[in-house]
């Protein structure tokens, strides 16, 4: 059953992104690690840590097209979540830099000392353990969505004011972290890392890993969530995001299937906060500010909602073009920014991918007509085909 | 008869003298050139027994440091440094008696202790002033520092005195010496009667520091009082947590009702609100900087020319914004959303661009500045003109709304938009003028803001989460829900403040909020009908 539930999820484009996935987890750290530094082929290792970022962030959308673009959830949180695998993981590493700090001492980190912490808080035991660190990676933010989420669509909050809350969540976290009382680091955050599972986070090898781990969990997360949505329980999704109501109506039981959604969404956010700290060096409360949820939604529409590979380009793209404008305009890159978030709702709903899918069903939908026309083709596929474009 | 005369001359003389010799301020000042501490301080007290007010200046100058004495005469001056000199001024009269070197004078020493006797000495001392203020500065130095070498003083000057209100005062200056003197029981206890009745922080000091040493048979009227003040005191504290909470809720409704026009009444979720406040609050700042250059006598005026500046520019914008971006995205609210972030973002770099990243400095008109006491508050006159101005934005956009025929066209677009147009009103012109409306008043609550806030980039980003959560829990669609939200989460945050911290306070509010939505997905005042479910 599983077998045909993950093989239902690779039709063909899924299959192309995937594949194009595993080749750069492949290809990039071998031309960073075995083509010599003055070939053209070389691609130097901050170009690398560059690409694992837009590769976290580009996870971080496909989890928000999954709730936003097949349940109609639009979250302006998900960075919560984000930040949260990102902190779980910086915990670990926190842990790991052990006595080499710069107060030496083994078990509380530097911060910890500075504030004149005399143990460890209890939410830190455990964090020294790296399977423990990967599983909360994915508990906490799931447990923070589970909760939330149990509420929220218990109590039908949804549209416009599910949207606020999740902002109003996310600022609330972004307070409180910023608090050096929450043990969190306050307002520096959590930086300095020296090793991550014995090897040291700032050699090109590890980075190499880091780098190709990113790119197949950004692989293994996609099929994931084809494989969801091209499940029955996927069309079931579609129906709560166009008709929420006539679904209830039906007998399902629509908030399990948003709540269920919700929390897969929010764990694969956290699993890119986790892969996003090692490569950055730092995760900070900063990471928890509205603007930056509201950053993820424009890539996800830029791409286009609702179509899985259309956030993994639209965030890549977008990531890029802020790389280049701040370096080469820094004044213009927020209005660049700006103008894409109005250009792309008023000219682009549909976004990159979604655009060009329908204009392909739209041609497809045009052939079959003339088809029709010359009375060869029935009239059902005709119906059919339109039907798909629309 | 010769030698009875005679001998009256030398009795008179003989009491006269002593007399004469004491109260003699010229001597006795004169004396303070040999006094150790002690003697110094016992001096003191009899310089302000003279009851003359000319010896003020020479206790003043004692206090500061300034009094010296002529080694060759040992007479006591006030000296002021002149270059390697120092200018001798003869500390009653205040007459210069010239210029000596340094090294001819030595500097009266003086200690807290002395300052303190000092202090308390001119507070008696003053008492007799005939100027009335002064006397009353008197009766308040003698209230803060009691002793009982004043209280004789301060009898004698009750005595003579007329004003009401200052006798008032005397009073409680009086029984406040009472306390510290050891004058009867009776007395006493009538004094603690009158500081009770006196109350606030000053007289809650003074009984608690007599309490150690006072008479056994007056600790109960003593504990008495002390808690009676405490309670009377926590009361104020009470009042002074909701008056704060109603200034920081008028804030956050000055911040919202704009929002509650634009999001609660024509279901556009406008993020770009807060720099519709932030455009506002810069209107001000440039009306300011052109009155400064061109006209400065009309800069308490400013506030009042930047009002209808601030409503037009950021209506205008608002006008603009509705009709390039907003209009095509209607039935759309989660795609307004994103876009009106846009135009926010753009906002915020154009200001950045044009005015710089930093502060721009706002300057308090007077009637603005300064504050006043109200029992036990303290009002500051901005935070009460904010509280009186948003409370009269939110009448006369009431009025609008429920008044004008413009008002009714918005309630008809809003209700039933075919229904409308139908009956004539030019719908697309409806919604422009609204978001129009919002916008402006947004840009008037910038004005106000531009008070109490940093004028930057960033000034709207601050109010845009404060200002929603208030809509939605005031509940969509409804002014007096937005009233009522923004009040009662003014005055929950600065009652959660005290106890838990400011941020922990707002992060709790936060989170009430969301588990109220939960409660009542659509706010406190939720309206009614099949409309909402739509």
């Amino acid at each position: 059953m599983i077998t045909g539930f993950i093989l239902r999820a690779l039709e063909g484009k899924i299959v192309i992104a995937v594949a194009i996935l595993l080749g750069v987890a492949i290809l990039v750290p071998a031309l960073n690690l075995l083509a010599l530094p003055d070939s053209a082929l070389h691609i130097p290792t901050y170009l690398m840590a560059l690409m694992g970022k837009y590769l976290c962030y580009a996870l971080l959308a496909l989890a928000l097209d999954l709730v936003w673009g097949y349940c109609g959830i639009l979250s302006l949180g998900h960075g919560a979540f984000f930040a949260l695998g990102g902190y779980a993981m910086g915990m670990y590493l926190m842990r790991q830099i052990g006595s080499r700090g710069v107060y030496g001492n083994p078990i509380l980190p530097d911060f910890m000392v500075f504030l004149n912490w005399k143990e460890l808080p209890w939410f830190w035991y455990g964090f020294d353990w790296f399977a423990f660190a990967t599983v909360m990676v994915l508990f906490v933010p799931g447990l923070l969505a589970f909760v939330f989420g149990w509420f929220a669509f218990r109590s039908r909050v949804n549209g416009v004011y599910l949207s606020i809350i999740t902002q109003a969540m996310t600022y609330a976290l972004m307070l409180a972290f910023f608090r050096n009382d929450m043990g969190f680091g306050g307002n520096n955050g959590l930086t300095d890392f020296k090793d991550i599972i014995g090897f040291p986070v700032q050699a090109d090898g590890t980075r190499a890993v880091l780098f190709a781990m990113s790119a197949i969990m950004l692989a293994l997360c996609l099929v994931i969530a084809s494989a969801i949505v091209r499940s029955k329980f996927g069309k079931v999704l579609v129906g709560v995001r166009d008709a929420e109501s006539r679904v209830r109506f039906l007998g399902f039981r629509v908030e399990n299937i948003k709540l269920f959604t919700f929390v897969v969404s929010a764990m694969m956010a956290g699993v890119a906060g986790a892969l996003f700290v090692p490569q950055v060096g730092i995760i900070n409360p900063g990471e928890f500010a509205p603007a930056n949820s509201i950053e993820v939604v424009v890539w996800t529409a830029v791409g286009g909602r609702g179509t899985l590979i259309g956030p993994i380009i639209g965030a890549v793209l977008v990531n890029a073009g802020k790389s280049f404008f701040t370096g080469a305009f820094p004044e213009f890159w927020l209005y660049a920014l700006g103008g894409l978030f109005i250009a792309v709702t008023l000219f682009l709903p549909r976004g990159i991918v979604g655009t060009i899918q329908h204009g392909f069903k739209a041609r497809q939908a045009l052939k079959a007509a003339a088809e029709a026309e010359k009375g060869r083709g029935d009239e059902e596929t005709v119906a059919r085909a339109v039907q798909a474009a629309e | 008869m010769f030698i009875r005369l005679f001998s009256l001359i030398l009795l008179i003389l003989s009491v006269a003298v002593p007399v004469k010799a004491q109260s003699d301020p010229k001597s006795l000042i004169d004396a303070l050139s040999k006094a150790d501490f002690t003697e110094a301080e016992k001096l003191i007290g009899q310089i302000a027994a003279t009851g003359d007010t000319r010896v003020v200046t020479a206790l003043e100058a004692f206090a500061e440091g300034d009094l010296y004495f002529r080694k060759s005469d040992n007479l006591v001056f006030i000296a002021k440094a002149a270059g390697s000199n120092v200018e001798l001024i003869d500390p009653l009269t205040g007459a210069s008696a010239g210029a000596a070197p340094k090294n001819t004078v030595t500097k009266i020493r003086v200690n807290n202790n002395l300052r303190r006797v000092i202090r308390s000495a001119m507070g008696g001392l003053t008492l007799l002033s005939p100027d009335r203020t002064v006397r009353l500065q008197a009766a308040d130095a003698v209230l803060r520092s009691p002793s009982p070498e004043n209280l004789e003083l301060v009898e004698a000057a009750l005595a003579k005195e007329t004003d009401g209100e200052v006798k008032a005062r005397m009073e409680e200056a009086r029984a406040v010496s009472v306390l510290s003197s050891n004058r009867s029981v009776d007395e006493k206890r009538a004094a603690i009667e009158t500081i009770k009745n006196l109350g606030g922080r000053n007289a809650l000091g003074i009984l608690n520091s007599v309490s150690g040493s006072i008479d056994p048979s007056l600790k109960g009227d003593l504990d008495a009082a002390i808690s009676s003040i405490e309670s009377e005191l926590q009361l104020w504290d009470m009042a002074q947590n909701v008056w704060y909470g109603l200034s920081l809720g008028s804030v956050l409704l000055l911040a919202a009702i704009g929002l509650a026009i634009t999001f609660g009444v024509m279901g556009i979720i406008n993020m770009a609100h807060g720099e519709m406040v932030m455009l506002g609050a810069y209107s001000t700042f440039v009306v300011q900087d052109a009155i400064r250059s061109n006209a400065p006598g009309l800069f308490d005026w400013s506030l009042a020319i930047a009002l209808p500046v601030a409503f037009l520019v950021t209506g205008a914008v608002g006008f603009v914004i509705e009709r390039g971006v907003i209009r095509f995205l209607y039935g759309r609210p989660l795609e307004t959303l994103l876009a009106t972030w846009g135009v926010s973002l753009i906002l915020q770099q154009a200001i950045r661009s044009i005015f710089g990243p930093t502060n721009q400095e706002v300057g308090n008109p007077s009637w603005m500045s300064g504050s006043f006491a109200l029992g036990g508050l303290t009002i500051t006159w901005n935070r009460l003109w904010i509280v009186v101005f948003s409370l009269s934005i939110f009448v006369a956009l009431l009025v609008v709304m429920k008044k004008s025929a413009y008002g009714l066209n918005m309630r008809a677009v809003t209700q039933n938009r075919r229904m409308a147009s139908s009956m004539g009103i030019r719908t697309p012109w409806v919604d422009a003028l609204t978001f129009a409306l919002g916008s402006g008043i947004a840009g008037i609550a910038g004005v106000a803001l531009s008070q109490i806030d940093n004028v930057s980039p960033n000034l709207g980003q601050s109010y845009i989460i404060d200002s929603f959560m208030v809509v939605v829990f005031g509940g969509v669609g409804n002014l007096w829900g937005t009233l009522v939200g923004a009040l009662s989460l003014g005055v929950l945050n600065k009652f959660l403040e005290p106890s838990v911290g400011a941020v922990l306070g707002k992060i709790l509010v936060l989170v009430l909020i969301i588990l109220f939505i939960q409660k009542r997905p659509r706010g406190l005042f939720a309206l009614k009908g099949r409309a909402v479910e739509a």
